[in-house]
């Protein structure tokens, strides 16, 4: 537990630095974790050379689910589109520092999915795009 | 109710010699941490004597069943159908030939919307479930209800947690095909009054499927008392092995059905183009049945009428009071469901502030096995407006002390979140 629900965890679930919405948006995707009913809205916005100029979350669930949202938002401000394809599983676990067991890892991957099923314009996420 | 008197209740069960038979309440999920298992809802734990029973199947009898005239072939099929007359013993139904061997209770209930429901509903005819339906007793009457039009109303679930019968008696004089229910619901863990509620839908003309699947393991169901018309459970709820469960269907209702898979063991005489259906219960069971586990479920209801089915109620009666009112002590805890009275051996709350999601898992740093989500029942969960709820469950070899264990960690939760 001492792990799984560091302060940075805890942190970023009851203070979190991303969450809110944009109205008009680039991007927007939202997706739910039919398991645990955790679920998470992402919104962005692109400046004119297409790199994120802002980017929001929304939504609601465990700790860990809430946490790796905020934290994956933080790390693409900035980014393209392209370099946001790139990101994995391995990515997220990295910046949460934590290793997940088989139903946690929907958990913390779930805002993954949301951002990668939005940046690729699909109708409908996928576990695929994790990997 | 204080741990001392609590001590006067435990001579209902011998729990030290209960708890000796299930040998996984021996083992520690980490070092030094023992496991306390409060997930008997989702499946329940299986004692030696179940294990020994399958054990002694594979290495002493295994065999198919049916038509072998091999020593092996006879034990194996007199072991398996000697598994489903206690299966019928211990549910009181008239004659074995009324169980039928499924999956699960799952598979129970589609066996009936497939089967009885294709062959007796036409389109505009009303089924009446209720708010409170797991998942299994919703899609499979929902996908029939596409497929031929059919009409779906819903029993209300009131405040305190309890079907609205006044609604019920409303919703009766539309004249419903079915009435499908939950004899004790997953996440309330309501006993809901099945006697009554088929009563009510018998005069009304309609037949009635009850789900057992956790009300079956944890006190005495007796469908002839019960008048009841279909009943699903689950052999692995009730220290039974997963992969099996049962319908009961009474027998005029059972004859009249078509089949359900089509295959060997369901047919009396197949021809290139045509087949005769086997009488029941073999027309319902096609293919090579489960046949290790049936023998497994059968020692399951010997083990439990052993014990005796009062007796586990009267004791999982003692643990829910004595859970409920160490949750409603907890600053910020809510229980879900109505009081004592109402309830079997379940309890499911929300912590304000903490995902249930967050409350399992810290809870199981301390060894302690909870189900957090929610538990498949969604509609309920939206009806209540959470999104997911921690639920704690108890079976006949739950301890008191489990319960308190369990509350010390609700309050490391607590901690863990700075409330």
């Amino acid at each position: 537990m001492d792990d799984l629900y560091r302060e940075v965890i805890i942190d970023r679930y009851k203070n979190p630095l991303y969450r809110g919405k944009l109205d008009p948006n680039d991007i927007t995707f939202q997706d739910s974790n039919p398991l645990c009913g955790d679920q998470i809205q992402i919104d962005i916005r692109l400046d004119g050379a297409g790199r994120v100029s802002e980017a929001f979350f929304d939504g609601h669930g465990c700790a860990i689910s809430q946490a790796s949202a905020d934290l994956l938002l933080e790390s693409i401000q900035g980014k393209t589109l392209n370099e946001i394809k790139t990101l994995t599983k391995d990515d997220v676990l990295e910046m949460l520092g934590l290793e997940l067991g088989p139903v946690r890892m929907k958990c913390a991957l779930l805002s993954l999915k949301v951002l990668k099923a939005g940046v690729y314009g699909l109708g409908e996420a996928s576990d695929d795009l994790t990997e | 109710m204080s741990a001392s008197s609590l001590k006067n209740h435990q001579t209902l069960l011998n729990l030290p010699r209960i708890r000796d038979d299930f040998p996984i309440l021996r083992r520690e999920v980490r070092p030094g941490v023992p496991l306390i298992y409060l997930d008997s809802a989702a499946t329940s734990q299986k004692p030696r004597q179940v294990l020994d029973a399958m054990d002694d199947y594979y290495r002493q009898s295994n065999a198919n069943i049916h038509r072998g005239v091999h020593t092996l072939a006879e034990e194996a099929t007199a072991a398996y159908e000697r598994a489903r007359g206690l299966v019928a013993q211990f549910i009181n139904a008239s004659s074995p030939q009324q169980v039928i061997f499924t999956r699960n209770t799952t598979e129970s209930i589609n066996l009936v919307a497939a089967t009885w429901g294709r062959a007796n509903l036409v389109a505009g005819d009303l089924i009446i479930l209720t708010e409170m339906e797991h998942h299994s007793n919703l899609v499979p009457w929902q996908m029939l209800a596409v497929e031929k039009s059919l009409r779906l109303e819903f029993i209300s679930v009131t405040g305190d947690g309890l079907l609205d019968l006044e609604e019920y008696g409303r919703l009766l004089s539309m004249e419903p095909k079915l009435v499908a229910f939950t004899h004790m619901s997953n996440v309330l863990g309501t006993i809901n009054p099945a006697k009554d509620i088929i009563r009510m839908a018998h005069e009304a003309g309609a037949i009635t499927l009850i789900d057992g699947a956790q009300s079956v393991p944890h006190f005495q169901v007796d469908v002839q008392d019960l008048d009841a018309d279909f009943l699903a459970f689950s052999s692995h709820k009730m220290c039974g092995p997963t992969g099996i469960g049962a319908l009961y269907g009474r027998r005029k209702l059972l004859d009249g059905m078509p089949p359900y898979m089509g295959g060997g063991d369901m047919i009396k005489r197949v021809q290139l183009r045509s087949f005769a259906p086997n009488s029941v219960p073999h027309k319902f069971e096609a293919g090579t049945p489960a046949i290790g586990e049936a023998i497994g479920f059968g020692a399951a209801v010997e083990y439990l009428i052993s014990i005796g089915l009062e007796s586990i109620a009267a004791h999982e009666q003692v643990i829910v009071e004595y859970a409920l009112e160490r949750l409603e002590e907890i600053p910020g805890v809510h229980v879900l469901g109505p009081t004592a009275k109402y309830r079997g051996g379940v309890t499911s709350f929300t912590l304000d502030g903490v995902h249930p999601h967050d409350i399992a898992q810290i809870l199981d740093t301390d060894g302690i096995a909870i189900r957090a989500g929610h538990h498949c029942a969604q509609p309920l969960h939206d009806k209540y407006n959470i999104p997911a709820s921690a639920r704690a469950s108890y079976y006949l070899y739950s301890d008191p002390n489990e319960v308190d264990r369990m509350v010390a960690s609700l309050y490391k939760v607590k901690h863990t979140f700075g409330l």
